[in-house]
C-alpha cells in the first residue's frame, strides 16, 4: 500500500527525521492560509498523488507570492497528473501540501529496500541525489553506497556512520545523518514498510539535514497489525475497478484490453493473460478467484469483470484442485442468467469434478462456448470477440 | 524415494484441527501419506481424525518421531510455526500460508541459520501448493489424482500451473518422480536452485520441468546452476510475458522491479543456459514428451 508524501513525512518526523515545515490544503484559499501560517517569502506547492516524478508533470511549484500559491493550487486541484508511473489515465489531485521552501546545498539519495537475493533489508545511498535511482545506477554506478542489515540485531550506528562518511558529509553533520538513517530504518522495521525512499535528502545552506521528499510503501500482508496505517489508504488514488473488486475480497488487477478473465491461481491467471495476447487479443484484467471458490464467489467475479465497461468478451479458466468444477459451473450459469450476459463467454474447466461441471454447462442450454485446453480457450474467446466486434461495426 | 517425501515419511500436520488443515489432512491420509499426528496449542492430549494431537511440535516429535511438518497455520502466526518446527529438529517443513509478512520471512530465514547445515530444516513455501511423490505420499493441497508416478521432476512457484504441467504429462503417459511447489512469495524457503540440486542427485529422476514467473532473481540463479552443474535435461515455462512492469500479479513475489526479472529476460537467460523453453502453458505435454523421448 502506498501513502501520500505528507503522510510519509509525518511518520518520518515521529522517527526523528527532520522535514521542512508544511501543511495540507484542499483549496486555493487553504493553500494561501498555509503560507501565512508558515510565514517566510517562498513556498512549495506539491500535488499529493501516489506517484513519483510529479515535478515533470507540473505537480510541484515553487512560489514567491501568495498569488502564485493560489494560482498553482487552482491549476493542480482537480487535475489528473500523468507521470511515467501513473499510466495514461493519470492520478487525481485532491489535496496539496504547502511547504516552506528550502535552500539546497547538496542533494542525497537514501533508499531502504528488501533485497530478494540477500533476503535482508539493504540501504542504498548516493551523493548524487535528485535523480531517480534507476538513473543514478545507470549514470553514476560508482556513487552507490550499499549496506546490508542483519535482521537478528537490526541496523547498527556504525553502519549509518559508514554511510554518512562515504557520502562525504561535513563531520559536523554526521550525528544528524546517523539519526536520519537509523530513524528511517526503525520506521521500516516497526511499520512493516517494503520501501522507504528519501529523494532527495538535502543538506541545506544552513547546514541542516532535511528530507525534502519521501516515499513509503507498506507490505499489504502486514497491514493486519497496523490498523493506523491501513486508515491512510486513499481510494481516490486507486483504479476504481480494483477498489470494487478488492473490497469484495477478489485478487484483481485492471488492464487495458477487452477480454475479461476469471482464473484460479495467480500463476495460471498470468499464463492466461499471456495466451490471450498470443491469440491476438488484449486482456482487460487479471483475476484470481482463489481456492475453494463457491458459486457466489464466481458470480461476484463476473460482476467485478463486468464493472469494467470496456469488457466485450470473457474467458473463465479453472484448473480445479481444491476447487470443484461443478461449483464453478453453477456460478457461471447463475452469472449468465442473473447478469443477462450479452457477450461471448468461453469456459475451460479441468481437474476435480470436471465431468459434472461440463455436463451442467452443456445441459444449461445457455450460449456458453467450451474448451478443453487453455490454448483452445484463448483462441476461441479472441475469435468470438472479433466476430462479435465486426458484426457491431457493420 | 524421489525427493523430500515418500510413503515412509512421518508427517505431522500443524493447524490440524482447523477447517482447512483438517480437510487436507484427511485427503493426505486417503492417498497413502503416513500422517502420524497433529499440533494445535491447547488441544494436546485429544485426538482428531483418529490421530494424536499435541500442544507443541517438540512434544509431537518426541512421541511420533515425525520428520516432516506441513503447516496449515494462518499467515499471522505461520512464521512462528515454521520456527517452532525448525527448533524441534524437523527435517522438512512445507508451509501453505499465503500472506505472511515479508519481514516475518526475513526473521524466519535468519532464524533457520542458527542450526548447523546437517540439522538445518529445509523449508518449502510459503504460499505454495505443497509437495508430492505420486503413488506414495503428499503434503499440501494439490489434487493427487492428476499425477502419475514416473521419472520427471516438477518444480514451480504456482500451484495451478504445476497441475497444468502434470496433467498434460499424464495425458501423454509421462509420470512424475516428485512435484515441489516453492511458492509465490518474494522471500521463500527453498529456491529453484535448491530443488534442482535435489533432482540432479536423485536416481529416480531423469529430467525436470521448471515453472517460473516474473519477479525475483531465482530463475536466473537456477539458469546458472543448470548451465554449470546439471547433467539432466530441463524444460522451463515462465508466466507473465504480458505482465505490465511494476504491478504485482497476484503472488506477492510476482513483480518486476529489477533487470532480469521480466518473463522475456528470464526466458532468454534460461535458453542461454541450455534449457528447453515451453512456449505456452498448453505445450508442457508436447515439449516434455520430446525431451524424454
Amino acid at each position: 500500500m502506498d501513502i501520500h508524501e505528507y503522510q510519509a513525512k509525518e511518520m518520518l518526523r515521529r522517527f526523528g527525521v527532520s522535514t521542512p515545515r508544511g501543511g495540507i490544503a484542499y483549496s486555493p484559499e487553504q493553500a494561501v492560509y498555509r503560507c501565512s501560517e508558515l510565514s517566510g517569502d517562498k513556498w512549495v506547492v506539491k500535488a499529493q498523488i501516489h506517484s513519483g516524478a510529479r515535478g515533470k508533470a507540473g505537480g510541484v511549484r515553487i512560489c514567491a507570492s501568495e498569488e502564485e500559491v493560489a494560482d498553482a493550487a487552482q491549476w493542480m486541484l482537480g487535475r489528473r497528473l500523468v507521470t511515467h508511473q501513473t499510466g495514461p489515465q493519470g492520478k487525481l489531485v485532491n489535496r496539496l501540501y504547502v511547504e516552506e521552501a528550502t535552500n539546497i546545498a547538496q542533494e542525497i539519495y537514501l533508499g531502504f529496500v528488501m533485497d530478494r537475493k540477500l533476503e535482508r533489508v539493504v540501504v542504498v545511498a548516493s551523493a548524487q541525489g535528485g535523480m531517480e535511482i534507476e538513473e543514478i545506477s545507470a549514470n553514476e554506478p560508482d556513487s552507490l553506497i550499499r549496506s546490508v542489515v542483519d535482521p537478528a540485531v537490526g541496523m547498527q550506528n556504525f553502519q549509518a556512520r559508514e554511510i554518512a562518511f562515504q557520502l562525504g558529509l561535513d563531520p559536523a553533520l554526521i550525528p544528524a545523518a546517523v539519526k536520519t538513517i537509523i530513524g528511517c530504518y526503525r520506521l521500516m522495521s516497526e511499520t512493516d514498510a517494503n520501501m522507504v525512499e528519501i529523494n532527495p535528502l538535502v543538506v541545506t545552506q544552513g547546514n541542516e539535514i532535511v528530507a525534502l521528499d519521501a516515499k513509503l510503501a507498506f507490505d499489504d500482508n502486514a497491514l493486519f497489525r497496523h490498523p493506523d496505517i491501513s486508515e491512510l489508504r486513499d481510494k481516490s488514488q486507486e483504479d476504481p475497478r480494483e477498489t470494487y473488486a478488492g473490497d469484495r475480497g477478489l485478487n484483481y488487477i485492471g488492464l487495458d484490453g477487452r477480454i475479461g478473465c476469471i482464473v484460479n491461481g495467480a500463476g495460471l491467471a498470468m499464463a492466461t493473460l499471456d495466451m490471450i495476447k498470443m491469440a491476438g487479443g488484449e486482456p482487460a484484467n487479471f483475476l484470481d478467484v482463489g481456492g475453494g471458490a463457491s458459486p457466489e464467489r464466481v458470480l461476484m467475479s463476473f460482476k467485478a469483470v463486468l464493472n469494467d465497461r470496456n469488457v466485450e468478451g470473457i474467458l473463465v479458466n479453472i484448473f480445479a484442485g481444491i476447487n470443484r468444477c461443478d461449483w464453478i459451473a453453477e456460478g457461471v450459469i447463475r452469472a449468465v442468467k442473473e447478469l443477462d450476459l450479452q457477450m461471448p463467454l468461453v469456459v475451460r474447466l479441468s481437474g476435480t469434478n470436471v465431468a459434472e461441471g461440463r455436463k451442467l454447462i452443456a445441459d444449461s442450454g445457455l450460449d456458453i462456448i467450451t474448451a478443453s485446453t487453455l490454448a483452445e480457450a484463448a483462441e476461441k474467446v479472441v475469435g468470438a470477440w472479433k466476430t462479435a466486434h465486426m458484426k457491431e461495426a457493420s | 524415494m524421489a525427493i523430500l517425501i515418500d510413503s515412509t515419511t512421518r508427517v505431522l500436520v500443524t493447524g490440524i484441527t482447523g477447517r482447512i488443515g483438517s480437510f487436507h489432512a484427511q485427503d493426505m491420509i486417503k492417498h497413502g501419506t503416513n500422517v502420524v499426528g497433529g499440533v494445535t496449542p491447547g488441544k494436546g492430549g485429544t485426538t482428531h481424525l483418529d490421530l494424536p494431537v499435541f500442544n507443541t511440535v517438540k512434544g509431537a516429535v518426541a512421541e511420533t518421531g515425525a520428520d516432516l511438518v506441513v503447516s496449515f497455520v494462518p499467515p499471522p502466526f505461520a512464521a512462528d510455526s515454521i520456527m517452532e518446527a525448525a527448533d524441534a529438529g524437523i527435517k522438512t517443513c512445507v508451509c501453505i500460508a499465503d500472506g505472511i509478512p515479508a519481514q516475518d520471512m526475513i526473521q524466519v530465514k535468519r532464524y533457520m541459520r542458527r542450526y548447523k547445515e546437517d540439522r538445518r530444516m529445509r523449508l518449502i513455501g510459503p504460499n505454495c501448493a505443497g509437495i508430492i511423490t505420486p503413488g506414495q505420499a503428499f503434503a499440501g493441497l494439490m489434487p493427487p489424482s492428476i499425477y502419475k508416478p514416473g521419472r520427471v521432476g516438477i518444480v514451480g512457484r504456482s500451484g495451478t500451473l504445476g497441475y497444468e504441467a502434470a496433467s498434460q504429462m499424464s495425458e501423454r503417459g509421462i509420470g512424475v518422480s516428485s512435484s515441489i511447489g516453492i511458492g509465490g512469495d518474494p522471500i521463500n524457503g527453498s529456491s529453484f536452485k535448491d530443488i534442482l540440486e535435489l533432482f540432479e542427485n536423485d536416481v529416480e529422476t531423469d529430467a525436470v520441468v521448471l515453472v517460473g514467473e516474473i519477479g525475483g532473481p531465482q530463475e536466473a540463479e537456477a539458469a546458472e546452476y543448470i548451465r554449470d552443474h546439471m547433467s539432466k535435461p530441463v524444460a522451463a515455462y515462465i508466466a507473465g510475458l504480458s505482465a505490465p512492469k511494476g504491478r504485482r500479479m497476484g503472488h506477492a513475489g510476482a513483480i518486476v522491479s529489477a533487470f532480469g526479472e521480466s518473463a522475456q529476460e528470464k526466458v532468454d537467460i534460461l535458453k542461454e543456459a541450455g534449457v528447453t523453453i515451453v512456449p505456452t502453458p498448453s505445450s508442457f505435454g508436447e515439449v516434455v514428451a520430446k525431451m524424454v523421448a
